[in-house]
Protein backbone atom coordinates (compact mmCIF):
# COMPACT_ATOMS: atom_id res chain seq x y z
CA UNK A 1 0.00 0.00 0.00
CA UNK A 2 2.75 2.46 0.97
CA UNK A 3 4.97 1.86 -1.45
CA UNK A 4 2.27 1.23 -4.36
CA UNK A 5 1.25 5.25 -3.39
CA UNK A 6 5.06 5.70 -4.25
CA UNK A 7 3.91 6.31 -8.21
CA UNK A 8 3.19 9.67 -8.38
CA UNK A 9 0.68 9.00 -11.14
CA UNK A 10 -1.52 6.15 -8.72
CA UNK A 11 -1.35 8.72 -5.36
CA UNK A 12 -2.58 11.70 -8.00
CA UNK A 13 -5.80 9.41 -9.02
CA UNK A 14 -6.60 9.05 -5.20
CA UNK A 15 -5.78 12.15 -4.48
CA UNK A 16 -7.85 13.77 -6.69
CA UNK A 17 -11.43 12.63 -5.52
CA UNK A 18 -9.56 12.88 -1.90
CA UNK A 19 -8.63 16.15 -1.81
CA UNK A 20 -12.55 17.29 -2.95
CA UNK A 21 -14.05 14.90 0.19
CA UNK A 22 -11.73 16.29 3.24
CA UNK A 23 -12.31 20.07 1.67
CA UNK A 24 -15.97 20.12 1.62
CA UNK A 25 -16.34 17.52 4.55
CA UNK A 26 -14.33 19.70 6.47
CA UNK A 27 -15.63 22.89 5.75
CA UNK A 28 -19.37 21.40 6.75
CA UNK A 29 -17.99 20.06 10.29
CA UNK A 30 -16.58 23.58 11.20
CA UNK A 31 -19.51 25.22 10.17
CA UNK A 32 -21.81 23.02 12.22
CA UNK A 33 -18.86 22.97 14.97
CA UNK A 34 -18.64 27.10 15.19
CA UNK A 35 -22.48 27.17 14.81
CA UNK A 36 -23.47 24.91 17.47
CA UNK A 37 -20.34 26.64 19.77
CA UNK A 38 -21.71 29.70 19.69
CA UNK A 39 -25.65 29.34 19.59
CA UNK A 40 -26.13 25.86 21.13
CA UNK A 41 -23.70 25.89 24.25
CA UNK A 42 -24.11 27.39 27.96
CA UNK A 43 -21.17 29.86 28.49
CA UNK A 44 -18.48 29.09 31.00
CA UNK A 45 -19.13 29.43 34.80
CA UNK A 46 -16.36 31.93 35.26
CA UNK A 47 -15.59 32.93 32.00
CA UNK A 48 -18.71 33.38 30.48
CA UNK A 49 -19.00 33.88 26.44
CA UNK A 50 -15.30 34.13 26.29
CA UNK A 51 -14.62 30.30 26.86
CA UNK A 52 -16.41 30.07 23.24
CA UNK A 53 -12.78 30.77 21.67
CA UNK A 54 -12.08 27.67 22.49
CA UNK A 55 -13.37 25.84 19.39
CA UNK A 56 -11.06 27.20 16.87
CA UNK A 57 -8.08 27.93 19.41
CA UNK A 58 -7.48 24.03 20.25
CA UNK A 59 -8.16 22.94 16.64
CA UNK A 60 -5.31 25.18 15.76
CA UNK A 61 -3.41 23.97 19.05
CA UNK A 62 -3.61 20.50 17.86
CA UNK A 63 -3.08 21.03 14.04
CA UNK A 64 0.16 22.90 14.68
CA UNK A 65 1.33 20.08 16.69
CA UNK A 66 0.10 17.25 14.83
CA UNK A 67 1.30 19.42 11.08
CA UNK A 68 4.98 19.02 13.58
CA UNK A 69 4.48 15.15 14.15
CA UNK A 70 3.52 14.42 10.43
CA UNK A 71 6.55 16.19 8.92
CA UNK A 72 9.07 14.86 11.19
CA UNK A 73 7.09 11.23 10.23
CA UNK A 74 7.67 12.23 6.98
CA UNK A 75 11.01 13.20 6.90
CA UNK A 76 12.05 10.10 8.87
CA UNK A 77 10.12 7.99 5.70
CA UNK A 78 11.85 9.78 3.27
CA UNK A 79 15.55 8.97 5.21
CA UNK A 80 15.01 5.90 5.65
CA UNK A 81 12.66 4.31 2.67
CA UNK A 82 13.65 7.10 0.59
CA UNK A 83 9.28 7.45 -0.44
CA UNK A 84 9.88 10.23 -3.57
CA UNK A 85 6.59 11.08 -2.21
CA UNK A 86 7.64 11.95 1.69
CA UNK A 87 9.98 14.88 0.62
CA UNK A 88 6.74 15.84 -0.84
CA UNK A 89 4.44 15.27 2.04
CA UNK A 90 6.55 17.05 4.81
CA UNK A 91 7.51 20.10 2.29
CA UNK A 92 3.63 20.33 1.84
CA UNK A 93 2.55 20.59 5.43
CA UNK A 94 5.02 23.02 6.61
CA UNK A 95 2.89 25.91 5.29
CA UNK A 96 -0.59 25.33 7.16
CA UNK A 97 1.23 23.46 10.02
CA UNK A 98 2.73 27.28 10.72
CA UNK A 99 -0.67 28.93 9.55
CA UNK A 100 -2.12 27.03 12.53
CA UNK A 101 0.50 27.69 14.95
CA UNK A 102 -0.03 31.28 14.22
CA UNK A 103 -3.36 30.79 14.47
CA UNK A 104 -3.13 29.01 17.99
CA UNK A 105 -0.99 32.18 18.96
CA UNK A 106 -3.30 34.88 17.86
CA UNK A 107 -6.49 33.18 19.75
CA UNK A 108 -4.67 31.75 22.43
CA UNK A 109 -3.42 35.60 22.96
CA UNK A 110 -6.90 37.25 22.68
CA UNK A 111 -8.50 34.98 24.72
CA UNK A 112 -5.66 35.67 27.30
CA UNK A 113 -6.43 39.30 28.02
CA UNK A 114 -10.01 38.64 29.48
CA UNK A 115 -9.17 35.70 31.23
CA UNK A 116 -5.43 36.26 32.50
CA UNK A 117 -5.24 39.74 32.58
CA UNK A 118 -2.45 39.77 29.67
CA UNK A 119 -1.69 39.40 25.90
CA UNK A 120 1.30 37.57 26.42
CA UNK A 121 3.90 36.04 29.35
CA UNK A 122 6.81 34.01 28.79
CA UNK A 123 5.14 31.80 29.62
CA UNK A 124 6.51 27.67 29.49
CA UNK A 125 3.55 26.76 27.50
CA UNK A 126 3.08 30.23 25.05
CA UNK A 127 7.00 29.95 25.07
CA UNK A 128 7.59 26.94 23.58
CA UNK A 129 4.41 27.06 20.97
CA UNK A 130 6.27 30.97 20.03
CA UNK A 131 9.58 28.63 19.32
CA UNK A 132 7.57 25.94 17.10
CA UNK A 133 6.36 28.49 15.34
CA UNK A 134 9.82 30.00 14.27
CA UNK A 135 10.85 26.18 13.80
CA UNK A 136 8.14 25.91 11.05
CA UNK A 137 9.65 29.16 9.46
CA UNK A 138 12.73 28.03 9.43
CA UNK A 139 12.40 24.26 7.95
CA UNK A 140 10.12 26.09 4.91
CA UNK A 141 13.68 28.48 4.59
CA UNK A 142 15.96 25.79 4.47
CA UNK A 143 13.54 23.65 2.27
CA UNK A 144 13.30 26.06 -0.53
CA UNK A 145 17.09 26.91 -0.33
CA UNK A 146 17.92 23.47 -0.80
CA UNK A 147 15.18 22.76 -3.45
CA UNK A 148 16.85 25.74 -4.95
CA UNK A 149 20.28 24.80 -4.97
CA UNK A 150 19.23 21.44 -5.98
CA UNK A 151 19.60 19.54 -2.88
CA UNK A 152 18.39 16.32 -2.29
CA UNK A 153 16.08 17.32 0.56
CA UNK A 154 18.12 15.25 2.78
CA UNK A 155 18.79 18.61 5.20
CA UNK A 156 15.58 19.48 5.71
CA UNK A 157 14.36 16.19 6.62
CA UNK A 158 17.26 16.04 9.18
CA UNK A 159 15.77 19.66 10.47
CA UNK A 160 12.53 18.13 10.87
CA UNK A 161 13.09 15.33 12.74
CA UNK A 162 15.45 17.52 14.67
CA UNK A 163 12.36 19.55 15.50
CA UNK A 164 10.72 16.86 17.33
CA UNK A 165 12.71 18.00 20.13
CA UNK A 166 9.99 20.41 21.03
CA UNK A 167 6.99 18.14 20.86
CA UNK A 168 7.12 16.90 24.33
CA UNK A 169 8.50 20.04 25.61
CA UNK A 170 5.39 21.91 24.45
CA UNK A 171 3.30 19.03 25.73
CA UNK A 172 4.56 18.51 29.09
CA UNK A 173 5.24 22.48 29.99
CA UNK A 174 1.89 22.53 31.86
CA UNK A 175 2.86 19.68 33.69
CA UNK A 176 6.48 19.91 34.97
CA UNK A 177 6.59 23.32 35.01
CA UNK A 178 4.37 26.23 36.95
CA UNK A 179 2.85 27.90 34.20
CA UNK A 180 0.22 30.30 33.39
CA UNK A 181 -1.43 28.45 31.22
CA UNK A 182 -3.97 25.85 32.97
CA UNK A 183 -2.67 21.95 32.54
CA UNK A 184 -4.33 19.75 29.85
CA UNK A 185 -7.98 19.32 29.99
CA UNK A 186 -8.96 16.63 27.54
CA UNK A 187 -6.64 13.58 28.52
CA UNK A 188 -6.54 9.86 27.41
CA UNK A 189 -8.30 9.30 30.66
CA UNK A 190 -11.39 11.70 30.15
CA UNK A 191 -11.76 15.42 30.09
CA UNK A 192 -12.65 18.05 32.59
CA UNK A 193 -14.69 20.22 30.16
CA UNK A 194 -18.32 19.65 30.89
CA UNK A 195 -19.89 17.55 28.41
CA UNK A 196 -22.37 20.31 27.52
CA UNK A 197 -19.66 22.66 26.16
CA UNK A 198 -17.20 20.33 25.06
CA UNK A 199 -19.28 18.20 22.14
CA UNK A 200 -19.04 20.89 19.70
CA UNK A 201 -15.60 20.81 19.71
CA UNK A 202 -15.40 17.44 18.10
CA UNK A 203 -16.67 18.36 15.16
CA UNK A 204 -14.21 21.66 14.51
CA UNK A 205 -10.92 19.18 16.16
CA UNK A 206 -12.46 17.16 13.03
CA UNK A 207 -13.31 19.72 10.44
CA UNK A 208 -9.92 21.75 11.05
CA UNK A 209 -8.24 18.65 10.41
CA UNK A 210 -9.99 17.56 7.34
CA UNK A 211 -9.00 20.98 6.17
CA UNK A 212 -5.55 21.18 6.82
CA UNK A 213 -5.42 17.19 5.09
CA UNK A 214 -7.16 19.02 2.33
CA UNK A 215 -4.35 22.20 1.93
CA UNK A 216 -1.77 19.49 1.93
CA UNK A 217 -3.27 17.13 -0.94
CA UNK A 218 -3.27 20.24 -2.82
CA UNK A 219 -0.08 21.88 -2.06
CA UNK A 220 1.07 17.99 -3.17
CA UNK A 221 -0.46 18.05 -6.44
CA UNK A 222 0.72 21.40 -6.94
CA UNK A 223 4.18 20.19 -6.10
CA UNK A 224 4.02 17.32 -8.38
CA UNK A 225 2.56 19.22 -11.18
CA UNK A 226 4.91 21.38 -10.73
CA UNK A 227 7.78 18.71 -11.12
CA UNK A 228 6.39 17.27 -14.19
CA UNK A 229 6.05 20.51 -15.81
CA UNK A 230 10.04 20.83 -15.03
CA UNK A 231 10.92 17.67 -16.41
CA UNK A 232 9.54 18.12 -19.80
CA UNK A 233 10.66 20.96 -19.90
CA UNK A 234 13.96 19.75 -19.25
CA UNK A 235 13.48 16.66 -21.85
CA UNK A 236 12.09 19.65 -24.55
CA UNK A 237 15.54 21.76 -24.27
CA UNK A 238 17.70 18.67 -24.31
CA UNK A 239 15.34 16.95 -27.52
CA UNK B 1 23.47 -5.33 6.96
CA UNK B 2 21.60 -3.86 3.96
CA UNK B 3 22.03 -0.14 3.41
CA UNK B 4 18.20 -0.06 4.41
CA UNK B 5 18.66 -1.18 7.52
CA UNK B 6 21.71 1.10 8.49
CA UNK B 7 19.58 3.98 7.88
CA UNK B 8 16.31 2.84 9.49
CA UNK B 9 18.52 2.39 12.79
CA UNK B 10 20.68 5.51 12.50
CA UNK B 11 17.38 7.03 11.92
CA UNK B 12 15.85 5.25 15.34
CA UNK B 13 19.02 6.37 16.91
CA UNK B 14 18.32 10.13 15.77
CA UNK B 15 14.91 10.14 17.17
CA UNK B 16 15.95 8.93 20.62
CA UNK B 17 18.32 11.07 20.65
CA UNK B 18 16.19 14.14 19.73
CA UNK B 19 13.28 12.49 22.49
CA UNK B 20 16.45 12.03 25.41
CA UNK B 21 17.83 15.95 24.46
CA UNK B 22 13.87 17.51 25.17
CA UNK B 23 13.89 14.76 28.62
CA UNK B 24 17.10 16.40 29.50
CA UNK B 25 16.10 20.13 28.67
CA UNK B 26 12.71 19.38 30.25
CA UNK B 27 14.58 18.38 33.89
CA UNK B 28 17.41 20.95 33.63
CA UNK B 29 14.68 23.77 32.99
CA UNK B 30 13.12 22.68 35.92
CA UNK B 31 13.67 24.89 38.54
CA UNK B 32 14.63 27.72 36.43
CA UNK B 33 11.37 27.48 33.40
CA UNK B 34 8.88 28.49 36.26
CA UNK B 35 6.63 30.68 35.71
CA UNK B 36 6.66 31.72 39.43
CA UNK B 37 7.45 30.88 42.96
CA UNK B 38 4.73 28.93 44.59
CA UNK B 39 4.95 29.84 48.40
CA UNK B 40 6.08 26.32 48.80
CA UNK B 41 9.16 26.77 46.83
CA UNK B 42 9.58 30.21 48.97
CA UNK B 43 9.74 28.07 52.19
CA UNK B 44 12.06 25.51 51.03
CA UNK B 45 14.43 27.55 49.49
CA UNK B 46 14.28 31.09 51.37
CA UNK B 47 12.73 34.31 50.45
CA UNK B 48 14.45 35.50 46.79
CA UNK B 49 14.63 39.43 48.72
CA UNK B 50 15.44 42.11 46.17
CA UNK B 51 14.59 40.85 43.04
CA UNK B 52 11.26 41.46 40.87
CA UNK B 53 9.31 37.59 40.91
CA UNK B 54 6.29 36.18 40.52
CA UNK B 55 3.96 34.41 43.19
CA UNK B 56 2.01 32.10 42.08
CA UNK B 57 -1.06 30.05 43.97
CA UNK B 58 -4.60 29.80 44.86
CA UNK B 59 -6.02 32.99 46.79
CA UNK B 60 -7.21 31.24 50.56
CA UNK B 61 -10.95 30.85 51.44
CA UNK B 62 -12.35 34.13 53.11
CA UNK B 63 -8.72 36.17 53.23
CA UNK B 64 -9.28 38.55 50.89
CA UNK B 65 -9.51 41.91 52.48
CA UNK B 66 -10.87 45.38 50.75
CA UNK B 67 -8.78 48.49 52.30
CA UNK B 68 -10.28 51.51 53.29
CA UNK B 69 -9.08 53.02 50.64
CA UNK B 70 -10.92 51.37 48.27
CA UNK B 71 -8.00 50.27 45.43
CA UNK B 72 -6.16 47.84 47.76
CA UNK B 73 -6.82 44.34 48.33
CA UNK B 74 -5.16 41.73 50.85
CA UNK B 75 -5.64 38.15 49.95
CA UNK B 76 -3.30 34.80 51.44
CA UNK B 77 -2.01 32.86 48.15
CA UNK B 78 -1.55 29.32 49.09
CA UNK B 79 -0.04 25.95 47.48
CA UNK B 80 -1.52 23.53 50.17
CA UNK B 81 2.07 23.39 52.17
CA UNK B 82 2.30 27.29 52.53
CA UNK B 83 0.99 30.79 52.89
CA UNK B 84 1.99 34.19 51.43
CA UNK B 85 -0.02 37.00 52.67
CA UNK B 86 -0.03 39.77 49.89
CA UNK B 87 -0.71 43.56 49.39
CA UNK B 88 -1.92 44.74 46.05
CA UNK B 89 -3.06 48.37 44.94
CA UNK B 90 -5.05 48.43 41.60
CA UNK B 91 -7.92 46.78 39.42
CA UNK B 92 -7.81 43.32 39.96
CA UNK B 93 -8.59 40.95 37.20
CA UNK B 94 -12.24 40.10 36.35
CA UNK B 95 -11.36 36.31 37.37
CA UNK B 96 -9.51 37.10 40.92
CA UNK B 97 -11.62 35.44 43.66
CA UNK B 98 -11.22 33.33 46.56
CA UNK B 99 -10.54 29.95 45.85
CA UNK B 100 -9.33 30.51 42.55
CA UNK B 101 -5.25 30.65 40.81
CA UNK B 102 -3.46 34.19 40.72
CA UNK B 103 -0.23 35.21 40.04
CA UNK B 104 1.18 38.24 41.36
CA UNK B 105 3.96 40.21 40.18
CA UNK B 106 6.20 42.01 42.64
CA UNK B 107 8.86 41.49 45.51
CA UNK B 108 8.67 39.67 48.56
CA UNK B 109 9.22 41.77 51.71
CA UNK B 110 11.96 40.72 54.79
CA UNK B 111 8.75 39.88 56.87
CA UNK B 112 7.55 37.16 54.23
CA UNK B 113 5.13 39.00 52.64
CA UNK B 114 4.70 40.04 48.84
CA UNK B 115 3.80 43.60 47.24
CA UNK B 116 2.35 42.81 44.10
CA UNK B 117 2.33 45.81 41.81
CA UNK B 118 0.19 43.10 39.08
CA UNK B 119 -1.98 40.69 39.23
CA UNK B 120 -2.94 37.72 36.50
CA UNK B 121 -5.86 35.51 37.23
CA UNK B 122 -4.73 31.78 36.41
CA UNK B 123 -7.79 29.38 36.02
CA UNK B 124 -7.79 25.87 36.01
CA UNK B 125 -8.78 23.25 33.54
CA UNK B 126 -12.35 22.97 34.19
CA UNK B 127 -15.08 24.30 32.00
CA UNK B 128 -18.76 23.73 33.13
CA UNK B 129 -22.02 25.46 32.68
CA UNK B 130 -23.11 28.22 35.50
CA UNK B 131 -26.00 26.06 36.40
CA UNK B 132 -23.25 22.85 37.58
CA UNK B 133 -21.02 25.16 39.17
CA UNK B 134 -24.13 26.28 41.35
CA UNK B 135 -23.91 29.76 40.51
CA UNK B 136 -24.77 32.50 37.80
CA UNK B 137 -21.94 33.53 35.42
CA UNK B 138 -22.94 37.52 35.46
CA UNK B 139 -21.32 39.96 32.90
CA UNK B 140 -20.49 43.28 35.08
CA UNK B 141 -20.33 46.56 33.44
CA UNK B 142 -20.34 50.11 34.80
CA UNK B 143 -23.83 52.05 34.53
CA UNK B 144 -23.69 55.41 32.35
Amino acid sequence: MFHALANPNRFLKLARPATAICLWAGLALIAFGCWAGLTQTPPDYLQGETVRIMYIHVPSAWLGMAGWSSLAIASFSYLVWRHPLAAVAARAIAMPGALFTALCLITGSIWGRPTWGTWWQWDGRLTSMLLLFFVYLAYMALARADRERGGDARIPALFGIAGTVLLPIIHYSVIWWNTLHQGPSITLSGSSIAESILWPLWFTLAGFTLFFAAIVLMRMRAELATQKAEARMRRLTHA
Amino acid sequence: MKAKHQRLTLGLLAVAAVLGASGLALSALRTQASFFYSPGDVVRDGLPLGHHVRLGGMVEKGSVRHMPDGITVRFVVTDGKAQVPVRFTGVTPDLFREGSGVVAEGEFQRDGSFIADNLLAKHDARYMPPQVAGKMHETKTLQP
